[in-house]
């Protein structure tokens, strides 16, 4: 059972009941998943990028906790009319400054939020087979947090199948 | 922090009716048990049990007398063998530390089951550390334990079998004379502790035939107040204190005895057993209108724990598939209804319920879970009002999840 007191702020309310940018997008440029819903939190993220490289719109899906959902609204409404390469520079905090704060078990849901864009950047890229010179090689901070906890629910997920109790 | 969970509070304004089921982490406290506790604060019985004046001969007599009525409660021959402690986890510390404490030399393992409350599962890490091997029986798809593995397991090593009467979070009432037979045949001295926490008050249960050696009992359980409850001890057996203080009525737990919580957990005992039958049929009516309305009303959702007979009349534990949990809580207090989920969306590596993933839930059907425990004040109007809330709620955060695919 959850017993780590939650005193989410307004903000994170106020997103957890009207999330922006909510849903689907038909026609997104590129699509990025991050999380598993072993570990209870996944985030599927859609941009919209122009020829001039600028983020036209963002949208995401959540199956998450309230901070998820409100750290994913966020992050779309921040990076719309970026530049992919100012994009890029998001990272968890500003994202977690953004939302007015969270707790610190929930640090991880705006890390999770900022790897899908991440992801998505750089999908995009690789998709086109272009590497611009700001984008690093060895992945970003958030990137490696999102890999990091989908990697420890599967490891958890095997040790905790049936055929594999004490008895 | 406490700024925010003032805001919090104030997006619940206005609400049109509000229903309390989250009764397994505390529980509102009826009126009449308030009441019948007031006066041990100021106007009798306030005074030391131990000393020798008239308030503390009152509470002396106030204490036995509620010693007594539990034992009978309980269906045991002697007030000596309740223990009164400050509540259900201090009551399974003092169970687990204090019986293996007193079997010094006589083993080293410990059997439990896969889906004990915390306070048995942490205490036996403790055990773990200090020498003691912990052998967790599995349950199955229903939470029911595996009684041919207790009996496998159980040995001349063993010192001492703890098992939950009522499983706490999926209602599973476990054949616990049976595991007591299985123990005792196995090891007549190997000593058996079952947490009667959520059986009491709600399935029949007489200790003295059931026979176990210990046995825990929380107040706020039965709809009394926080902070106390009772570690039945049958004559005879040894219990070590595992805190240290001034000895008073209670031979097994220091300190000033909390008049007033014994009285208030008494009164709620004796409101739980004086229509014992009505209650109980009541609560069941209540349980099966939930299970069937929400399994009725909404798609894609699993019961925790099995149907009918075998399950603690108060309790549904349902997994809403493709739906966090967590979010739901939030989403349902909203709206007025209060639950609790087995989403553990709380660590950074989230594990979900033990219980749920031990009977073989997948990770996302335990995170999508949500424990409700009806009480027998709970009306028609009540229900309906949940079974209102609870398809709407779902469908808002599954909206949220939309496309995105949860499966393994």
């Amino acid at each position: 059972m959850s017993r780590a007191p939650l005193p989410y702020n307004p903000k994170v309310l106020e997103l957890f009941r009207n999330p922006k940018n909510l849903g689907k997008m038909d026609d997104a440029t590129v699509t990025a998943v991050a999380g598993n819903p072993l570990c209870g939190d996944m985030i599927t993220f859609y941009l919209k990028i122009n020829e001039q490289e600028v983020i036209e719109r963002a949208s995401f899906e959540s199956y998450g906790c309230a901070a998820n959902i409100a750290t994913s609204s966020i992050v779309t409404e921040m990076v719309k009319g970026m530049t992919i390469e100012e994009a890029w520079k998001v990272s968890w905090k500003n994202v977690t400054e953004a939302v007015g704060g969270l707790p610190s078990v929930k640090f991880h849901c705006g890390i999770l939020a900022v790897g899908a864009l991440k992801r998505a950047i750089r999908k995009y890229y690789k998709e086109r087979s272009v590497s611009p010179e700001w984008l690093q090689r060895e992945q970003s901070f958030e990137e490696k947090q999102a890999l990091e906890e989908e990697e420890l629910a599967k490891v958890l997920s095997k040790k905790m199948k049936p055929e594999e109790k004490q008895c | 922090m406490v700024e925010n969970v003032r805001e919090l509070l104030k997006a619940h304004e206005r609400l049109e009716h509000e229903v309390y089921l989250d009764n397994e982490n505390s529980t509102i406290v009826p009126k009449e048990v308030v009441d019948a506790m007031l006066p041990y604060y100021d106007r009798r019985a306030y005074g030391n049990p131990t000393l020798t004046h008239k308030p503390g001969w009152e509470a002396f007599e106030t204490i036995m007398e509620s010693a007594q009525k539990t034992a009978s409660f309980l269906g045991c021959s002697a007030l000596e063998e309740i223990n009164f402690a400050p509540g259900e986890t201090e009551a399974n510390n003092l169970a687990l530390i204090g019986s293996t404490l007193s079997m010094k030399g006589k083993g080293k393992k410990i059997v439990i089951s896969e889906v004990e409350p915390i306070s048995i599962l942490n205490v036996t890490d403790i055990l773990q550390k200090n020498g003691f091997t912990i052998m967790k029986i599995p349950v199955d798809k229903e939470g029911f334990i595996n009684l041919e593995k207790l009996g496998e397991v159980v040995d001349k090593e063993t010192v001492l079998v703890s098992l939950s009467a009522v499983n706490h979070e999926i209602g599973t009432i476990e054949p616990i004379k049976e595991a007591l037979e299985i123990v005792k045949d196995r090891n007549p001295e190997t000593l058996f502790h079952t947490d009667a926490s959520d059986a009491y008050g709600r399935i029949p249960l007489s200790i003295k035939e059931l026979n176990v050696d210990l046995a825990t009992v929380s107040s706020y359980k039965v709809l009394g107040p926080r902070g106390i409850g009772v570690l039945y001890v049958r004559e005879g057996i040894n219990v070590e204190k595992i805190l240290e203080g001034q000895i008073g009525t209670q031979r097994l737990w220091p300190g000033v005895e909390n008049t007033p919580l014994i009285v208030g957990f008494t009164k709620a005992s004796e409101l739980a057993f004086k229509h014992f039958e009505d209650n109980v049929g009541y609560m069941r009516e209540l349980r099966d209108r939930l299970i069937d309305g929400i399994t009725g009303r909404v798609s894609m959702v699993n019961l925790n724990g099995p149907r009918g007979e075998k399950r603690a009349p108060d309790n549904v534990n349902i997994s809403f598939l493709k739906c966090e949990g967590e979010a739901l809580t939030i989403e349902l207090s909203l709206k007025g209804v209060y639950v609790s989920s087995g989403s553990a969306c709380s660590r950074r590596l989230l594990q979900p319920s033990h219980v749920l993933v031990a009977i073989g839930r997948k990770f996302d059907e335990a995170h999508g879970s949500i424990l409700m425990k009806v009480t027998r004040y709970h009306t028609e109007e009540d229900i309906n009002y949940v079974l209102e809330v609870i398809p709407k709620a779902v469908e808002r955060i599954r909206s949220i999840v939309g496309s995105t695919e949860v499966k393994l």
